[in-house]
């Protein structure tokens, strides 16, 4: 199948697409793609594509585990992978047919342009990314060979780090205040508003912000709160703790606009394949792949089905205002996809309607059963739209933040979990306590809230422990 | 004008590109480490008691999740439904298709997962976790099963029987030329000489054989119930699992007692169940006999366990106590396992009052409460092995 076509053959079909591309006026990085076979796509698939990844146990467990199902033909390889990294880099798979490859290539300059134009990826230093993720990989390394540290303890603390690694600032738009500047606000927060009269009024009390707490204010950065204030951690540590967090970072965007991207890249798949004007056969595969590639999954949430759906509403709504530069309806594509995460995505543009046609519903797992709670009905889609807010990109995970770090004067950590009618899963937070006891080297103490009454979670050295509070 | 770049296939690239070796390598030692850490709870499990050697179970793999804060079970999600759902409807739970937005692999129903053994495996796994030094170490009572002759290379010398003709008449032909040469004569006769001849060479392979013959004493009066009998069973195959990986022939002896003991087969052995009272003494002087006749200990490395509730009659405890000593003159190893599932012992009595008198090195008492006790005292009744040269007696 592979000499039907030729790299030469995929580099005409890249022109064609390219110029559709500045067409349809998608402003992309420059773009790279490389061509591998099936190994080489499922080795990649267990690094997130990464190129020169740090090693590390689980990323093995990924890889036999996708293997296990690619050969027992329970899923397919994607047709393609792609970095946020500019240069663009993605790889096609070299097995499939020639329409694959046009269909990938196509669907690669839709992330590639979401990549550099969506608010959230502004963070990711697309520049550097390829060139940060292989310093953390020697670096690793360099480690796991140290004869004084060993990849006995290397892995220890990843085990731990890769733990709390998303328990950080979802929004990375927004700068992070240091902590001087946090106690500078809160003091001016104290002081009392100024009074005109202040000679004739009795002076207000002004209530004294403890400044001398750490954290100022709830800090979410679990992981950096950690490597800026356990004094016992060596240098190894901290920088091991930093690489997992950068790492963390790079890949929250993407989370964070997985229905957005997803959607956005076949959006434009499907646009520019079919102003190609294919030979026949090549479109009959297309119209097969693409429906294979956008059909729901019954049960589960298709991002690619309903991000294009979204996409498809947007683009046939017309605007309300128009946006200069652009006409009309593509120019408000290009302002959602730059200023909107999942979120406020599905927020804004996940209509009663929508919600009906998608047939989407919501449901309760009890035991082993799965329970519908609700539907697109007229009461229903509204607790449906926020049970899916709810499990949009970070939102899926709980927020928890450092409230103070030396509780009770004890050096116990003090984390709180901001309940919003989710437990916490309990079997999953004591083995996760666990790691953040070993990474603050004493008593780590969680607040959370089971079957409606708080609750406190303690890990120490004597091991885990819960105590009610009134 | 686009700047894309292609990068063509490369075999080469491809085959030093095994990059998630080494991180594959790793976890399937997480899971191996996994088995080992649970294996007083997988021995526990009923099903693997008395199969197969091929056998395939399924053992829950612990300890190499990653575990995270996740939400637990009072989290709601979404789904796509082809539009016939009603609220409170039970869809199936196996949606495969990555329910959630793409982060699965953090949710606990799906990190959880079980990997495939063999009994076989896990036999093997089960021993290394032994650790057990001294045992490895131990010479092995061997004894001359087979002898038989091999060829190895060609001497002058040997008896006639192996004269290789062949090569003698080359070594003939050789000297015959070698000397037509020097002489210059090439005619007449040229006869054989000794230096012609040559023998194939035999030596002879001694194959030595480790036998070893288990004998498993159970008390099968009517106070021993199901429960104890299952927990009696599980012994009994490890301790047979054990010694066949050590010797190369193993025979396993079933002697049932109550007052009386007999030689039964494996099924009754299990399944028999007869009332009455009990005479420990019974039993052993049976194995004695057993012993006696058929598995001379200079020849046979020999094990018996006895397992029982102790409820023995009070005037057969001497006459056991003596049996014991005598058993532990001619046994490897010689254990006695108390089987008392908790609470019952307020009114039963014990035969490990008895045998706490019993100082000979190669014994050992065992009690056993529950299943999760097996492993453990199976470890400690092994570490007790003595070397066969330590016997006395023998």
């Amino acid at each position: 199948m592979r000499s039907l076509y030729s790299v030469a053959d995929l580099e005409d079909w890249d022109h064609r697409i390219f110029e559709k591309v500045q067409e349809f006026g998608l402003d992309c990085y420059p773009q790279q793609f490389e061509i591998y076979d099936h190994n080489q796509m499922l080795s990649s698939m267990a690094y997130s594509g990464v190129p020169s990844h740090y090693p590390h146990w689980s990323y093995g467990k990924t890889y036999e585990k996708q293997k296990t199902l690619y050969d027992y033909g329970a899923s397919g390889l994607p047709y393609e992978m792609v970095i946020n990294s500019n240069p663009a880099l993605a790889y096609l798979m070299r097995d499939n047919s020639l329409l694959l490859q046009i269909l990938t290539i196509a669907h690669v300059y839709g992330h590639n342009d979401f990549f550099k134009n969506n608010f959230t990826f502004r963070t990711t230093r697309a520049e550097y990314s390829i060139d940060t993720f292989k310093a953390h990989g020697d670096r690793v390394r360099s480690y796991v060979e140290d004869p004084s540290i060993g990849l006995g303890k290397v892995e220890k603390l990843l085990d731990a780090a890769h733990a709390v690694s998303l328990q950080c600032r979802r929004n990375l738009a927004i700068r992070k205040r240091s902590p001087e500047e946090e106690r500078n606000v809160l003091i001016e927060a104290s002081l009392p508003p100024s009074d005109p009269f202040q000679s004739i009024h009795s002076r207000k009390a002004s209530n004294q912000p403890n400044l001398n707490k750490i954290p100022p204010v709830p800090d979410e950065d679990l992981l950096l709160f950690i490597r800026d204030n356990n004094p016992h951690l060596s240098g190894w540590e901290k920088d091991l703790i930093t690489i997992v967090h950068e790492e963390a970072q790079y890949f929250i965007p993407q989370i964070e606009t997985k229905i957005m991207n997803e959607g956005w890249a076949t959006f434009w798949h499907k646009r520019i394949l079919d102003s190609l004007d294919l030979p026949q056969d090549l479109q009959w595969e297309f119209i097969v792949r693409h429906n294979q590639v956008v059909r729901p999954f019954n049960g589960g949430l298709n991002p690619y089905n309903i991000g294009l759906a979204i996409w498809q509403e947007i683009c046939n709504t017309p605007s309300p205002e128009p946006v200069p530069g652009k006409d009309g309806a593509s120019g408000r594509l290009f302002e959602v996809r730059e200023s909107d995460r999942d979120n406020s995505f599905l927020r804004r543009h996940l209509t009663e309607k929508l919600i009906r046609d998608l047939n989407l519903f919501e449901y309760e797992t009890r035991g082993d059963q799965t329970i519908v709670q609700n539907v697109a009905d007229e009461t229903g889609w509204r607790n449906v739209k926020e049970t899916l807010l709810k499990n949009a990109g970070m939102n899926s995970f709980p927020v928890i933040k450092v409230e103070d770090a030396d509780f009770g004067h004890n050096h116990t950590l003090y984390v709180v979990h901001y309940h919003d009618g989710r437990d916490l899963q309990l079997e999953y937070a004591e083995k996760t306590l666990a790691y953040l006891n070993q990474l603050w080297g004493g008593e780590v103490v969680l607040e959370t809230a089971l079957d409606g009454k708080r609750y406190l979670l303690i890990y120490n050295d004597g091991g885990f422990s819960t105590k009610a509070l009134q | 004008m686009a700047d894309t770049i292609f990068r063509p296939y490369k075999a080469s690239d491809a085959e030093h590109s095994d990059r998630s070796a080494g991180d594959r390598m790793r976890h399937r030692e997480k899971v191996r480490q996994s088995i080992r850490e649970n294996i007083a709870d997988i021995i526990a499990e009923e099903s693997i008691i008395g199969r197969d050697h091929d056998k395939i179970i399924k053992v829950p793999i612990r300890g190499i999740k990653e575990y995270r804060f996740v939400y637990g079970d009072n989290a709601r999600g979404v789904g796509q439904g082809e539009g016939d759902l009603k609220p409170g409807d039970v869809i199936e739970n196996n949606s495969g298709q990555g329910r959630g937005n793409g982060q699965a692999g953090d949710q606990p129903g799906v990190d959880y997962y079980e990997t495939d053994i063999t009994i076989e495996e896990l036999i093997n796994i089960m021993f290394e976790d032994l650790e057990l030094p001294d045992l490895e170490r131990k010479r092995l009572r061997e004894i001359e099963t087979e002898r038989h002759s091999r060829r190895k290379g060609y001497r002058p010398v040997g008896i006639r029987l192996r004269l290789d003709k062949r090569r003698t008449v080359k070594e003939k032909l050789r000297r015959r030329f070698a000397s037509a040469k020097t002489s210059g004569e090439n005619d007449g006769r040229f006869p054989f000489h000794q230096d012609d001849l040559v023998y194939r060479h035999v030596t002879t392979d001694v194959k030595k054989e480790s036998n070893a013959v288990v004998l498993c004493l159970m008390d099968t009066s009517g106070s021993m119930d199901t429960m104890k009998k299952y927990l009696a069973r599980s012994f009994f195959f490890l301790l047979c699992q054990f010694v066949s990986s050590k010797y190369r022939s193993v025979e396993v002896i079933f002697i049932a007692h109550h007052t009386q003991a007999s030689e039964v087969n494996e099924e009754e052995f299990f399944s028999k169940g007869e009332s009455g009272g009990t005479l420990i003494s019974s039993a052993y002087e049976k194995a004695l006999e057993i012993i006696a006749a058929r598995y001379h200990p200079s020849l046979w490395n020999v094990y018996a366990f006895h397992c029982s509730d102790g409820d023995n009659f009070d005037a057969d405890n001497d006459t056991a106590f003596n049996r014991a000593q005598e058993l532990c003159k001619v046994c490897n190893l010689f254990g006695y396992g108390e089987i008392k599932p908790s609470g019952h012992y307020a009114y039963e009595s014990s035969m490990m009052t008895i045998f706490r008198k019993l100082m000979e090195p190669n014994f050992l008492t065992i009690r056993i409460e529950r299943k999760e006790d097996v492993w453990p005292s199976f470890r400690t009744f092994l570490s007790k092995d003595r070397a066969p040269d330590d016997r006395t007696g023998s």
